[in-house]
């Protein structure tokens, strides 16, 4: 960080509002991948009641595919950077979506009549299963995105230098978030998904077909989670077989501080949490900043278990 | 099985395993000391989890509490590191009383992520050098060899008795608090906490008092592990030791403490026997969770005197 951002030889106060406004924007970004991941969480446990431990590791598919497409296709190459990265992002959610409907086949759809913490267990099954494929494919180490595909140009807003990824991870976990709340208020199916997740004995008596909500579910969460691990990518340039996990517990959180099942909650809990933690990083302390997410998500549901927008549904004995 | 075969199975699997030092090499003997020490901590997650119905998966975080309690007591102050046993449970045991205070009323897949946060955070903490007093990443070294009259436990045979020893012990301490009224009061929780409230069992103090004990036994497991390996760093606790455990419960049979050891053999001793094939490990553990929850929820050796694993009953209490 510090090659970006050299110490201020004069501390005044022009440096710290900068460097308050980059930690701000970076928070945002990683907020926004944050938020993409949570809709899968908070949709799924919407319709299912069902904490889809799996989800984070889709999230990774994304990311590993993206490299792979990238680097076989040369998409950027051929369509030019605006063009190859819309292209490679569209294919990666395509593909992570039709793993995330295989996903419900094998891991879910046999245990809709069983008890919710068997699915659970399977969940976390499912986890450990396909971070280890990926590890057996892909090998343990840190794959890196080729760096010279991305232009590294900085955006002058406001007199702000900004990274223009930074910039585009912003508008566009907003501008997908925005077309899923639409989605999901304003269309005819986006109507059948609310219904099921209120009530689906009744959505069923409604004539509306449960399984398919399900499956559809299961296409737009894991096709959100799968081009938020394209954009860590691209972002960070280095992924890992493993980071499924702590994104998936982030976002996780974030669907919770939002309030679990609610879709601007997961929204607004993502951008929350990726800000709340980027300034805790920068202002408290770099070495705990894994563990200030896990601080708010214990916080939250001691204090307010329903999260920010959330209706009550963490029941006690 | 009538119950007088089922103390002969027992008695001859104990001598059978009793005499297995003198016929295995050191290495052998050494899988078996760690697939004790699995037991010990499995057994102690089974009664939060098996009899309790409570999931955590942050037990490694209580592990963890012990083994460095025990190493920092052992290396700064040079008490003899068996004596720190009691002191090991009591502070992973208030600890787990301290984190669960407040979640533990929490809905079950709630809990699950709550404890799991709570074993980031302590695991976090430990590579943080927290206090200054943990050594950060590299951990703690230097730590003692245990000594009994005298005598200083060193070999794998010397530590095969002592684990094992305590594995006989807390098997014969859980098999009489199961049938307490204290272990009655947790099954009574696990099948349908609202009516055993309503049956005047006070839920909240059984759940902490037995999310206390479960953790005051991975302390003392964390004891031996730092005896044994005189070497401790975060990394021995991470997250995955808290799924393997979890594991063993639940394949095993949460609830049946023949289904947990059985469990233990399966889940630590296998990768050993496939050594080649080691990397294969989680992805075949990952997916027999996903078969198991199809084909057989209950576990490979379920409890009996109620039917099979609970996970039905408790959901059922708490509904769709």
């Amino acid at each position: 960080m510090s090659q970006f951002f050299p110490f201020p030889a004069t501390l005044n106060l022009a440096n710290l509002v900068e460097e308050f406004f980059q930690q701000l924007t970076n928070g945002l970004a990683v907020g926004g991948i944050y938020a993409l991941i949570a809709l899968g969480y908070t949709m799924v446990y919407g319709v299912l009641k069902l904490i889809n431990f799996a989800h984070g590791d889709l999230f990774t598919y994304g990311a590993y595919l993206g490299l792979t497409l990238l680097t076989s296709l040369a998409l950027t190459d051929r369509l030019g950077f605006a063009l190859g990265v819309l292209v490679l992002a569209l294919m990666v959610m395509g593909l992570v979506a039709v793993l995330g409907a295989i996903l419900e086949r094998a891991a879910y759809r046999p245990l809709r009549q069983s008890p919710r913490l068997s699915a659970v267990v399977s969940a976390l099954g499912a986890s450990i299963f396909l971070q280890n494929t990926l590890m057996l494919i892909y090998g343990a180490r840190f794959q890196v995105y080729p760096e010279n595909i991305l232009p590294a140009t900085t955006l002058n807003i406001f007199g702000l230098y900004l990274p223009l990824m930074r910039v585009l991870i912003v508008l566009a976990s907003v501008l997908m978030m925005v077309a899923l709340y639409l989605f999901i208020q304003k269309t005819k199916i986006g109507t059948a998904i609310r219904a099921a997740a209120i009530d689906q004995d009744a959505a069923r008596l409604m004539g509306i077909d449960v399984n398919r909500v399900i499956m559809l579910v299961f296409l737009v969460g894991p096709a959100l989670g799968g081009v938020a691990g394209l954009m860590v990518g691209l972002y960070y340039g280095q992924i890992n077989f493993t980071m499924g996990w702590v994104y998936g517990m982030k976002a996780f959180t974030a669907a919770i501080l939002g309030g679990i099942g609610n879709i601007p909650g997961a929204m607004v809990g993502g951008l929350l949490l990726g800000v709340i933690e980027a300034l805790g990083a920068a202002y408290i302390s770099i070495a705990w900043k894994d563990a200030i997410a896990f601080c708010v998500l214990i916080l939250i549901l001691i204090v307010r278990p329903t999260g920010l927008l959330g209706e009550r549904v963490a029941d006690k004995v | 099985m009538k119950p007088r075969l089922d103390w002969i199975g027992a008695g001859l699997f104990a001598a059978l395993l009793a005499v297995a030092p003198l016929f295995l090499n050191a290495y052998q003997v050494d899988v078996l000391n760690s697939i004790g020490l699995y037991a010990l901590l499995a057994l102690g997650l089974n009664l939060i989890l098996g009899e309790a119905g409570l999931f955590n998966m942050g037990h490694a975080a209580f592990y963890a509490m012990g083994a460095y309690t025990a190493a920092i007591l052992n290396t700064r102050y040079q008490i003899p590191i068996l004596w720190t046993l009691p002191l090991s449970g009591l502070v992973a045991g208030a600890f787990a009383l301290a984190v669960a205070r407040p979640v533990v009323h929490l809905r079950g897949d709630y809990l699950l992520i709550v404890t799991i946060g709570v074993g980031e955070i302590v695991r976090i903490a430990l590579v943080n050098d927290v206090f200054g007093i943990t050594g950060g990443a590299n951990g703690i070294f230097g730590i003692n060899r245990p000594r009994v009259f005298g005598y200083i436990i060193r070999r794998p045979e010397d530590f095969f008795y002592l684990i094992w020893g305590c594995v006989a012990l807390t098997i014969f301490l859980f098999l009489r608090l199961k049938r307490s009224r204290f272990g009655r009061a947790l099954n009574y929780l696990r099948e349908d906490a609202t009516a055993a409230e309503g049956s005047g069992i006070n839920t909240d103090y059984y759940k902490l008092a037995v999310f206390g004990l479960g953790a005051a036994w991975a302390g003392m497991a964390g004891t031996l592990f730092a005896a044994k390996m005189t070497i401790i760093s975060p990394e021995s606790f991470s997250f995955w030791e808290s799924v393997v455990l979890f594991m063993i419960v639940i394949l095993g049979g949460a609830g049946s403490i023949p289904g947990v050891l059985l469990a233990a053999f399966l889940v630590v001793g296998l990768p050993e026997l496939f050594r080649e094939f080691a990397g294969a490990r989680m992805l075949v553990f990952g997916l027999v969770m996903m078969v198991m929850m199809v084909v057989r929820p209950q576990g490979l050796w379920p409890a009996r005197g109620h039917q099979g694993f609970s996970l039905a009953a408790l959901a059922r209490a708490v509904g769709p």
